[in-house]
């Protein structure tokens, strides 16, 4: 539980972290609250020989209207994510799932530009802005970018942000008021990662379903948006038969892995679980 | 001599904080603050680092090692491998059950994580960096992880260095991966009862391999001065003088220039009473560089490679007549005890306490027997927190008794007060020879039945079950058999376990007491005082207890299976009576009357009859440096080397209810109700502290802990990510309660408590369990009860949808 030597670097300027990650490449790695880098570390799992800290970035904290989104930057930590009320009041899924993330200790530390960076299926973050459609913004060498989360993971741990690039922060389109959500994990203590997790956002009219879009956590190599699912509820008064669709369309995508949370079956089995009480959740929540 | 009037008699009782007082935790206040000083805390100067190189294989042949690359990363300074430690004869290291185990693999490996090579480095960044650089070529081997699979013919032999003994030291062998069998009891009484009887039931039960995870890890620092020829060895040790006897023999030092401290120590819970191979490589290290090496493990070396617990697949069976009564038990466990036999139990018993599986009930035969079997795990099988195997053999016989009542029909309750043992029976002798020193076992259920309202749970839950929904309620009635122990059966590397109390009283009436037991977190420096408060009349603010120094206190076999109030707490009663029968002397000389004139009230002896004539503790303390009787040698000291002449059995009566979700296999424990009866009650805070703690791990074991290995020998979940340490937000809340019994033979009646809550507690946990699926014809379901076993089960009985 030593991690390998490396340098350490501490810039005051984004420009200046971007020339660091530039200049060195695979052997550089940023590090935000650490607290999924650091672990990798000790393991050497993860072995960077140079080390460039974000900590003095002060222009990536911050949460803050921008038009009809909200921009979080990536070193706001989770609980400031949690202490938020501008999220509290127009975003509060993203409260109600940092909550779920690990014990105080690490959300004050762990960031959200790390949560999403990161690239591990386990993080709950990826799933919450699946679900929300927000993106995420990278910067590098040639300017600024913008890919939607639905689009931003390829596997465990591989992203489609570039070696070089940073990521900035997070945008996310303020949903309608007045919509329900819920994020539902099973996890088996605190500090642990979800056996199973569902994100749902939805809206409804007239006692019909608007607009539904449902995510899921750690059951497959990345985040997985679960559209079919969240179809599967649109224009329904979301009633059983509905629902029951949308959780046979959210475990058709499920390829969770054996581990000892429990057996494949048992992991596909409670994401049903999941987004039916995520689901129910969030229609209870919704005004009609 | 004292005026008598400044304070009543209950004032100067409650200035002693003596037995019953629930004064608060003397050692805390170190604690609290951080000021503790564990292994790792200890910094000598010129002091030096060691860890190991371990394998990524559970079964292979060490075709060779290069360390040269090693040897060549700035700040290592030596590289040890069995080819280093093979002059010193110190390759191979005796385990506590009479069989070796490789300190640094030799030739073979035998389990994953096995210590391969000892690299030491200036500092623990240069270590890890030599260890990343030591090249091991290994030519895997067949592995054996299923220990029903060890004893088949075609069975790959794993031990090849004993693979021609018939016997590794626990009596005959007959395979070479087969260890011992022990068999007692009688087998034709318990046949014949089986054969004749109205109900039999059977079932297999496992207790599974499960690990004690203290929050500290294992360490050492050792340090050698050579000019002095005298090795000083710190370490996570609960039996100090033991591992100083073992490191005369197999090191070869003479006793006396070998010092053992333990200073704090953060948990132990059987984990820190063998002796690993990093305290033998730390040793060389320093005999080899002359300079203090520090060993500490980290924690994934912790749970996969130093001592686990339990992994017994038990079958068990019970034959009763129509009524329920019992009137024989068999049992067969096959016993996993990995790539060496390295548990830790009193050297007679292969099996440890197992045979204290008749629990509380009065069974007229029993049977048992048990096969040892190697596997290519790692070795242990000590006690978590519990007496030698008593926590598998009470969870077997609370099962079982539960299958019964199911059987036959009757309630979980009804069927325990049909089989007790009654409290006319004690002394009771049980059939397989323990004699129980005292107990009353219906009073206790009954006061928990009556506490919880059984009879309205037992309503809720059949309203509950009628709607389809799942709660389970789960009793145990166990008895713990600890204080190990008479000298007669009991010895560790042929010492007798006795344990040992040495008590100076200084001039102004403050004391020391040392000890040979060593306190891991219980508290001992609180309640040995007081006992020794009652006992002397000295406020326990003014005693200081001192343990864990070999150079200080006096011999002893330290502290597990909850031995250390049953014997080193009866040895410092007896010490201090030794002082308080000198100190009468004193007195009688002081107050100018004979000794038999004299009466001991608290804290004084007082004239008969005359009670404004009176000399307190602290006046004869000054006395014994100063005004003696002709004759008597100065000083006030004693001690007193206690050798029990029986175990002590406390027991208790546990209630636990929970509710199942059945779509997603979580248990929610609703309430738990825990009585114990641990005898006298030395500080009742520290007891309900100690009953919370074993509660705690009896709930971590039954519905999460397990190690469990893949058909390669891959070790699964060995880490935090998943070894479940409850935090408090999954622990449920304890409501405790208790009876005194007190034991006769021990001189203040007491007998221990630390292990009973994890004995009890873990059957508690599992019966709730089962029972919320009795209805269902279910009558056993395998621990540890995560979500995705129960709902494994709900889906077998199709309601998991
Ligand atoms: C005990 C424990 C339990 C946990 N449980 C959970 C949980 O239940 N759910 C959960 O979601 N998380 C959990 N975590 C992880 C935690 O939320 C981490 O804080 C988070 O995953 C990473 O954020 P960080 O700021 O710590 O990032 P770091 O660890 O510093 O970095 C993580 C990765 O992201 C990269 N990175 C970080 N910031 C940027 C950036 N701005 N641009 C580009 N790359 C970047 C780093 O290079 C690194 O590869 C747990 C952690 C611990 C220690």
């Amino acid at each position: 539980m030593i991690p390998g030597a490396f340098e350490y670097h501490r810039p005051t300027s984004v420009d200046e972290a971007i020339a660091l990650m530039s200049r060195h490449g695979d052997e550089g790695r940023v590090i935000a609250g650490g607290h999924s880098l650091i672990p990798m570390m000790k393991l050497r799992l993860a072995e960077p020989g140079h080390l460039i800290d974000l900590r003095d970035l002060v222009s990536l904290k911050g949460i803050r209207p921008a038009g009809r989104c909200i921009e979080i930057g990536a070193m706001t930590t989770q609980q400031e994510v949690v202490a938020s009320e501008l999220l509290a009041e127009a975003c509060p899924i993203l409260r109600e799932a940092a909550l779920l993330i690990a014990d105080p200790q690490v959300r004050y530390c762990g960031t959200l530009g790390g949560n999403v960076a990161n690239g591990d299926p386990g993080n709950d973050m990826p799933a919450v802005m699946q679900c929300l459609d927000a993106s995420f913004v990278l910067r590098g060498p040639k300017g600024e970018r913008e890919v939607p989360a639905r689009d931003f993971y390829e596997a465990a741990y591989f992203t489609a942000r570039a070696e070089d690039e940073l990521l900035t922060a997070v945008s996310l389109p303020i949903p309608p008021a007045g919509h329900g959500y819920a994020y539902e994990k099973l996890k088996r203590k605190v500090g642990d990662y979800a056996t199973a997790a569902a994100a749902v956002v939805l809206t409804m009219s007239g006692g019909s379903c608007e607009s539904a879009s449902i995510a899921l956590t750690n059951v497959g190599q990345t985040p997985l948006f679960a559209e079919a699912a969240g179809q599967a509820l649109v224009g329904t008064k979301v009633d059983e038969a509905a629902v029951a669709r949308a959780v046979e369309a959210a475990k058709d995508i499920a390829e969770p892995v054996a581990d000892m949370r429990g057996p494949e079956e048992y992991r596909t089995h409670v994401t049903g679980v999941m987004v039916r009480r995520a689901v129910e959740r969030a229609l209870a929540r919704a005004q009609a | 001599m004292t005026d008598a009037t400044e304070m009543t008699l209950e004032e100067r009782e409650a200035t002693l904080g003596g037995i019953g007082c629930a004064r608060k935790r003397k050692e805390d206040i170190r604690f609290i603050q951080g000021k503790g000083n564990y292994v790792d805390d200890i910094k000598l100067p010129g002091q030096v680092f060691g860890d190991f190189v371990r394998s990524p294989y559970a079964h292979a042949r060490v075709k060779s090692i290069d360390t040269a690359a090693a040897k060549a990363v700035p700040g290592v300074l030596a590289v040890l491998t069995a080819d280093d430690l093979k002059p010193l004869n110190l390759h191979w290291m005796p385990t506590l059950a009479g069989d070796t185990q490789a300190v640094l693999a030799d030739e073979k490996v035998h389990f994953q994580n096995q210590e391969v090579a000892f690299v030491i480095g200036e500092d623990r960044y240069a270590v890890s960096d030599g260890i990343q650089a030591v090249e091991v070529d290994y030519e895997d081997l067949p592995v054996l992880v299923d220990p029903k699979q060890a004893l088949a013919e075609d069975a790959p032999v794993l031990r090849e260095d004993v693979e021609d003994k018939d016997n590794v030291g626990q009596g005959t062998r007959r395979h070479p991966n087969h260890i011992f069998t022990w068999d007692v009891g009688d087998k034709d009484a318990a046949d014949q009862a089986f054969s004749g009887a109205a109900v039999t039931i059977k079932e297999e039960i496992f207790y599974q391999r499960v690990h004690p995870c203290p929050l500290e890890p294992c360490g050492c620092v050792a340090s050698m001065d050579p000019v002095r020829g005298e090795l000083t060895l710190y370490g996570t040790f609960q039996a100090p003088h033991v591992v100083r006897t073992v490191v005369s023999l197999i090191a070869g030092l003479p006793e006396h220039k070998i010092r053992v401290i333990a200073p704090d120590i953060g948990g132990g819970f059987g984990n820190k009473v063998g002796a690993y191979p990093g305290y033998v490589c730390a040793t060389v290290g320093t005999i080899v560089l002359g300079r203090p090496v520090k060993w500490v493990e980290g924690r994934i070396d912790n749970l996969s490679t130093t001592a686990f617990a339990r992994d017994y697949h038990m079958t068990g069976e019970l034959a009763a007549d129509s009524n329920g009564r019992i009137a024989a038990i068999r049992v067969h466990v096959l016993a996993d005890h990995g790539a060496f036999n390295a548990h830790a139990q009193p050297s007679k018993w292969p099996a440890g306490l197992f045979s204290i599986v008749t629990g509380s009930y009065d069974i007229p035969s029993a049977h048992i027997a048990v096969d040892g079997v190697y596997t290519n795990k790692a070795p242990g099988g000590v006690a978590y927190r519990c007496s030698f195997r008593v926590t598998e053999a009470s969870y077997l016989i609370e099962r079982m008794v539960d299958v019964l009542a199911q059987k036959v029909g009757l309630d979980k309750a009804e069927i325990r007060l049909r089989n007790f043992v009654t409290p006319e029976q004690f002394p009771y002798t049980s059939c397989l020879d323990w004699e129980y020193d005292s107990g009353d076992y219906p009073t206790a259920l009954n006061k928990v039945l009556e506490a919880v309202d059984y009879k309205g749970l037992l309503e809720e839950q059949a309203e509950k079950r009628k709607r389809g929904e799942l709660m389970g309620i789960g009793l145990a009635t166990f008895t713990e058999i600890v204080g190990a122990g008479p000298s007669r059966n009991c010895d560790i590397l042929g010492i007798g376990m006795f344990d040992s109390c040495e008590i100076r009283i200084h001039p102004t009436g403050s004391a020391i007491a040392r000890l040979g037991t060593k306190s891991q977190g219980q508290g001992h420096e609180t309640t040995y005082a007081q006992i020794l408060a009652t006992e002397l009349g000295i406020p326990s603010d003014d005693i200081t207890v001192e343990e864990g120094d070999t150079d200080t206190a006096p011999y002893g076999l330290g502290t597990y299976g909850s031995r250390s109030t049953p014997v080193a707490g009866a040895a410092a009663a007896q010490a201090a009576r030794k002082i308080k029968a000198k100190a009468q002397k004193i007195a009688a000389h002081m107050l100018e009357v004979g000794e038999k004139d004299l009466e001991w009230e608290v804290d004084r002896f007082k004239v008969k009859g005359l009670p404004e004539k009176a000399a307190t503790m602290k006046e004869i303390a000054f006395a014994a440096y100063q005004n003696l009787p002709e004759g008597l040698e100065p000083g006030l000291e004693a001690v007193n080397y206690y050798d029990p002449p029986n175990f002590t059995y406390p027991f208790g009566a546990y209630l636990c209810v929970v509710d199942v979700d059945r779509l997603t296999g979580e248990v929610k424990v609703r309430r738990f109700y825990a009585l114990d009866d641990c005898g006298t009650r030395i500080n009742p805070m520290v007891i309900e502290g100690q009953v919370h703690g074993g509660l705690t791990e009896a709930f971590a074991i039954a519905m999460g802990q397990e190690l469990t290995f893949d058909e390669t020998g891959n070790i699964q979940g060995a880490s935090f990510m998943d070894y479940f340490l409850p935090t408090a937000v999954e622990t449920p809340v304890w409501e405790t309660d208790f009876t005194v019994t007190p034991s006769p033979h021990h001189p203040i009646g007491a007998k221990g408590v630390g292990e009973s809550p994890n004995v009890g507690g873990v059957s508690a946990f599992s019966n709730a369990v089962v029972d919320a699926f009795a209805h269902l014809g279910v009558s056993h379901m395998p621990m540890p009860h995560t979500p995705w076993r129960v709902w494994k089960q709900c889906q077998a009985l199709g309601i998991g949808e």
